[in-house]
């Protein structure tokens, strides 16, 4: 998916002043992000069995954290292929909304520019182009570039230098390691939460979310319960908000 | 399955910035998708935290649990996900040499 982002198209486009060269330097700022987690993420894949290739694959073509420790986590608990595929989706679904607030300023393309433009988009590629655009009012395609690319490659190199390493650690449990997961979904949902102007009724769709998961999962696998809670919850929060 | 979960995270990426400009969502799905990452993300830790091997566990001694309240505030303190994931690690490490199970 990303090598193709490797040819650039040299476009006349007047507005686009901004370089790919300041894309990687606006990158910086989010590395040792990407570094850390990309880092864990390589360990702990390692941990539930994945080869260094399997593990270099997944980096490369799923690219995204959140997703590649679900993936660890659910084929260590020997998870069906299904349920995996599933979970990632929703919670991939995200860059749905990420994808679909950027698209404004990238109308001026063509649909297979958008689409370099969206393969490599991550939460935070997202974060800095969004501050870019508000400073500036239009993104600059390269820039967009220069800032994937550079993003792109630390992962992968994170991830690998973790597979590496993964092989010395035979307990990283000990390390707190597996909870990095856990604390990384617990950033995203305050994140997400206090970036919204609807904290009160955000808590509510959470606290529902939670309590159907935690009850679906004496019923269903632990997998389809956060699939059902999610599709419950955010229901019942578009309608709260209808009702308002 | 590498390849299945590759292609169901690429295309939400891609979709909207494809066909965005040419299409508008309707209004009730723009605002049904607001509330998936919040919903996930809930449901995700909420499995994280209570599930005790295959069991839901509200114990004190479920370390998991202990550890999420700090990391939540260091989340709400430092909006920072970097800074919250090292934290969280920590937090467990310690929970759990001095509580080893």
């Amino acid at each position: 998916m990303g090598l193709a982002n490797d040819k650039i198209e040299t476009v006349a486009d007047s507005r686009d002043k901004d370089t790919f060269r300041q894309g990687v330097k606006d990158c910086v700022p989010t590395l040792l992000g990407y570094l850390s987690i990309g880092f864990a993420a390589g360990v702990i894949e390692r941990t539930a069995g994945l080869s260094i290739a399997e593990i270099a694959l997944i980096s490369l073509i799923l690219y995204a954290g959140s997703a590649q420790f679900i993936a660890a986590g659910m084929m260590a608990a020997s998870s069906s292929i299904t349920t995996i595929i599933i979970t990632i989706f929703f919670v991939n679904l995200r860059h749905l909304l990420l994808s679909a607030a950027l698209a404004p300023y990238f109308r001026h393309l063509s649909p297979l520019r958008n689409m370099l433009v969206g393969s490599l988009l991550t939460d935070e590629s997202f974060g800095v182009a969004i501050n870019e655009a508000a400073k500036k009012n239009y993104i600059s395609e390269k820039w967009m570039h220069g800032l994937n690319v550079t993003a792109y490659l630390n992962w992968c190199v994170a991830n690998i230098a973790g597979a590496f390493l993964g092989q010395w650690i035979s307990n990283p449990e000990t390390l707190g390691l597996d909870f990095a997961l856990t604390a990384m979904f617990i950033g995203l949902l305050v994140l997400s939460m206090l970036s919204r102007k609807k904290i009160r009724r955000d808590v509510v769709v959470a606290i529902i979310a939670v309590v159907i998961a935690v009850g679906a999962s004496s019923v269903l696998s632990s997998s389809m319960g956060v699939i059902v809670a999610t599709i419950f919850a955010s229901t019942i929060g578009m309608v709260m908000e209808k009702w308002k | 399955m590498i390849v299945g979960a590759a292609i169901v995270t690429f295309i939400p990426r891609v979709l909207p910035l494809m066909v965005l400009s040419r299409f508008q969502l309707p209004e009730w799905a723009t605002r049904w998708l607001s509330y998936v990452p919040i919903s996930v993300m809930a449901a995700l830790v909420a499995q994280e935290i209570f599930k005790n091997g295959e069991n839901i566990s509200f114990s004190t001694n479920n370390i998991e649990l202990l550890a999420a309240i700090p990391t939540f505030f260091i989340a709400i303190k430092t909006r920072s996900l970097l800074v919250t994931v090292l934290a969280g690690i920590i937090v467990v490490m310690v929970l759990r040499f001095l509580f080893p199970a």
